[in-house]
């Protein structure tokens, strides 16, 4: 109880640019009067609620919400237990402080990895709130009961509030093993409700991290280096500080976690000025031999002489080249995906203030204030304690905003300038820059035996590692967050022998992880693959994968699949249908796409998705972000990625850089399997299985088997 | 620099600014109005849209210059929490947002479909919203809602868009 001061002060509920940057969402201010009392429980359970005893209450979201409705999912974790309505408290977003334990939306994790958790936090205070009425009524705590923020006694009916006990409340010991619901019994969790920050969004109230501003903040544009990692030989800014408004032109840094890079910033009143400056600031550039050594080609090269070769074995059941080299029929393919922009339409942005009392505060779009803390600290050289993080709503960010190069360059201008600095990428920033989803490569090799059974698999991912190039792990074995989710255990293919080998080729390009991470590659080597073994077989595809599928809950998702995607019935002459299916981040999601053809190439008529994700908050969240998984999986597949040639990115802004619109939206159904198991994640297993469903319909419409991503559907040739 | 004046949701700001600055950042960062987005600065997202006299229109790539005179309408001016416009109403009933970036300047899109088209049929709707991006891939929806606001009876009657 000693550090509720502390806590509250740390949370900023006071400060002024937090109710600017973040608290959009909150029904009324979000001012806490300091001298009040919040119930305060131990660091790693309570910091999450925030009663005051004039009853407002304040629920902690330590998950950034970049789209995915983490200001919905976790708070009503919380709520479901403390037995209070969504609509009766206020939500805020922590700041990185370690007592709120991970913050970062990412790998699908909201609701999995706080499940339990955040429920106990909700429950251990519903069970200290009624400990303390009943000892002012001088009843049994079995007497008593909460609902809807109050305490109320089951005899008398009488009632307190959470506010009129909260003190109290605060003054008691947490208990160890708080009670948590039966599933059966909750009213919020799993149940369709409307998401309250909608209201917000569709007014132009949300306020993201572009639109938040700080007294005396002055305005940035970056000027990178074309080739990413290009030295500043000389800057010409004559030109540019001819323009009203435009402060400075200065030589600073891009920090990326595996290298920093040269760069040029212009500061400026106003933006416009900013970027009018930009284009009239002449840099020479030294770039080595990045224009022979930073292009994709080269890249995919040195994966094709990889595929060539063995790898190195990360998983073997059964004896692979024995049963491969004495099967009756061998099948061999190379599978590959291009390097892809996450591109989310609010584009990286920051503000920093460098203080000159040595702290720090920021505001940003960021998934992960935590992480962000981390990297600041390290950054800066100072405590954890002398930063102040804010974190604003994210415009979306598919894993791109957990990548903190645009925060540190705000932080190193602004130590320049000794002024708050907002920082706002170009969206040719985001798109010529990176860090990207590594385009990658994988050798597919798989038999059949003379009875039909699909009897070998040898699934051999090549490419760019996150964990190598980002995080700097040892590359000499396999990287084990790529062969984990491919191992037979995973994907619970059945076949007697299978194995998993691996290959790092590095690259100087930037990567990081994208929307479903490597599953976007190489759920479409292994699902594709898996097509052509079931056409070798001359298997259904679909019966061919229950054939090998022995687990409970893939089985009853592919046979959902089936049902509601009609999958036996006679097709149109000219249409087809193809399957995919694959498990990520916890939860199995298979689809079923069906496409017809038109012309030389096809037209996307319909997906089906089905998505086991166990134990959910919102239906209707579940649905819609399946339904951007469809989008964004499909986009990954027919629209043309990330290509560098002669050290630079070819595509430079949406006019290139292409994603799906309106006009090729398929029609889309989503099914969630009611499994009751543990939550898995919801924003990305929807995605892998888009792509090879798509091309498996290609194959089933046409005979053209595509292996290669993006191809072009006009023509269903690679682009 | 020189004296610009916009009308912008039937309010008159008299700015004093580089006429050649895209109407965007003259609405957000001068005239303080960030509901309207910035998504690619070449008026391929729609992230931007406006109205100009009624017209759904990008301000990303628009000088402010040339607007003086016009009526500007952005999303502040079509509806708020209190007394939602239809379309916006849709909106909500749908859940169409995710991160809600975009949304905006679909809205503004849709709020200028309907004006045009009270009951847009499927072509309808693709051909208007077609220029807008959305990333979390919310389409569908978006279809849905403006369906939806099509067929709903307001207390506000009909869609007025750019009033």
């Amino acid at each position: 109880m000693s550090n509720r001061r502390t806590f509250l002060k740390t949370l900023g509920l006071s400060s002024a640019s937090f109710v600017l940057g973040v608290s959009s969402f909150a029904k009324g201010n979000a001012v806490v009067n300091m001298s009040t009392d919040p119930m305060s429980l131990a660091l790693e359970i309570n910091p999450f609620i925030v009663i005051q005893p004039s009853g407002q209450i304040t629920l902690i979201n330590p998950r950034p919400d970049m789209g995915q409705g983490s200001t919905q999912a976790v708070p009503s974790l919380l709520a479901e237990e403390l037995e209070v309505s969504l609509d009766q408290v206020t939500i805020a977003q922590s700041d990185g402080k370690g007592k709120y334990g991970d913050q970062t939306s990412g790998g699908s994790s909201s609701v999995r990895a706080l499940w339990t958790p955040i429920r106990q936090a909700g429950a251990a205070a519903k069970e200290m709130l009624i400990k303390a009425a009943a000892q002012r009524w001088s009843v049994p705590e079995s007497e008593c009961y909460a609902e809807k923020a109050k305490v109320i006694h089951r005899l008398s009916g009488k009632s307190l509030t959470y506010g009129e006990v909260a003190d109290d409340a605060s003054k008691l010991e947490i208990p160890k093993n708080p009670k948590l619901k039966d599933p059966k019994d909750f009213k919020i969790i799993g149940k369709y409700a409307p998401r309250l920050d909608v209201p917000a969004r569709v007014t132009g109230k949300a306020v993201y991290g572009i639109d938040v501003e700080v007294p005396g903040m002055v305005y940035a544009v970056m000027l990178h280096s074309p080739m990413i990692h290009g030295k500043v030989v000389s800057i010409d800014d004559s030109e540019a500080l001819k323009i009203k408004g435009v402060q400075k032109v200065l030589k600073c840094e891009r920090p990326m976690p595996h290298r920093t890079s040269e760069a040029v910033a212009i500061i400026a009143d106003n933006y416009w000025a900013a970027l009018s400056a930009k284009k009239v600031v002449k840099v020479q550039w030294d770039n080595g031999t990045l224009g022979q050594t930073l292009t994709t080609a080269a890249y995919f090269k040195k994966c094709a002489e990889a595929a060539t070769k063995e790898g190195l074995k990360a998983e073997e059941e059964g004896d692979f080249a024995a049963t491969f080299g004495a099967a009756a029929k061998k099948l061999e393919a190379v599978y590959e995906t291009p390097f892809l922009a996450h591109a989310p339409m609010e584009p990286e942005n920051a503000i920093a203030h460098i203080k000159d009392d040595g702290t720090a505060e920021v505001w940003a779009p960021i998934q992960g204030p935590d992480w962000a803390l981390r990297d600041l600290a390290g950054y800066l050289k100072i405590k954890p304690e002398q930063i102040k993080i804010n974190v604003a709503l994210l415009g979306g960010a598919f894993g791109r905003k957990a990548y903190h190069d645009f925060l540190l360059e705000a932080c190193f201008l602004s130590k320049d300038v000794k002024k708050p600095v907002k920082l706002v990428w170009t969206r040719e920033d985001d798109i010529t820059q990176g860090p990207y989803r590594p385009g990658m490569m994988a050798r597919m090799q798989g038999a059949v035996d003379a009875k039909g059974n699909i009897v070998a698999y040898h699934h051999h991912p090549i490419g760019e590692s996150i964990q190598f190039q980002v995080f700097k792990a040892p590359s000499n074995k396999p990287d084990d967050w790529v062969c984990g989710e491919l191992s037979q255990k995973e994907q619970k293919y059945n076949i007697p022998a299978f194995k998993i080998s691996y290959t790092h080729v590095p690259t100087e390009i930037p990567i990081v992880w994208w929307r479903s991470v490597y599953a976007s590659n190489f759920g479409f080597s292994q699902e594709g693959f898996f097509d052509e073994l079931a056409h070798a077989a001359n298997k259904d595809p679909l019966k061919a994968r229950l054939e090998l599928m022995s687990d409970a809950r893939f089985k009853k998702v592919l046979e959902t699949l089936a049902e509601k995607s009609n999958w036996g019935e006679k097709l149109p002459a000219g249409q087809g249908k193809g399957i995919a299916i694959f498990k990520s981040f916890g939860s199995i999601s298979a689809c079923c796409v069906t496409v017809a053809k038109q012309g030389t190439g096809v037209k996307i008529e319909k997906v089906v998705s089905v998505i086991d994700c166990g134990h959910y908050v919102n239906p209707d969240n579940v649905k819609a972000q399946t339904e951007g998984n469809i989008v964004m999986g499909i986009t990954a597949a027919v629209k043309k990625g990330i290509t560098f040639t002669n050290g630079q990115s070819d595509p430079t802004n949406f006019h290139q850089y292409q994603v799906m619109r309106m006009n090729e939206m398929p029609k889309v159904e989503i099914h969630i399997v009611e499994s009751g198991a543990e939550p898995g994640g919801v924003g990305e297993p929807g995605l892998p299985p888009i792509a090879p469903a798509l091309a498996n319909a290609v194959f089933a419409a046409t005979g053209k088997r595509i292996r290669r991503l993006p191809f072009d559907l006009n023509t269903l040739a690679s682009v | 620099m020189a004296a610009i004046s916009l009308d912008i949701n039937g309010k008159k700001y008299d700015l004093d600014i580089d006429p050649k600055m895209p109407l965007l950042w003259a609405i957000r960062d001068v005239v303080g109005l960030k509901g309207t987005k910035f998504g690619c600065g070449m008026a391929q997202c729609g992230a931007c849209t406006v109205h100009m006299n009624g017209h759904p229109t990008r301000s990303c790539v628009l000088p402010v210059q040339s607007v003086v005179g016009s009526k500007i309408t952005t999303i502040e001016g079509i509806g708020t929490e209190e007394n939602l416009h239809p379309v916006q109403k849709a909106w909500i009933d749908e859940q169409v947002p995710q991160c809600g970036y975009c949304q905006s300047g679909q809205i503004m899109a849709a709020v200028a479909l309907l004006k045009d088209k009270p009951a847009p049929t499927d072509a309808d709707i693709t051909s208007a919203m077609q220029g807008h991006i959305c990333r979390c891939g919310t389409y569908d929806r978006i279809r849905k809602a403006i369906h939806t606001a099509a067929k709903s009876k307001s207390p506000k009657g009909e869609m007025s868009g750019g009033k």
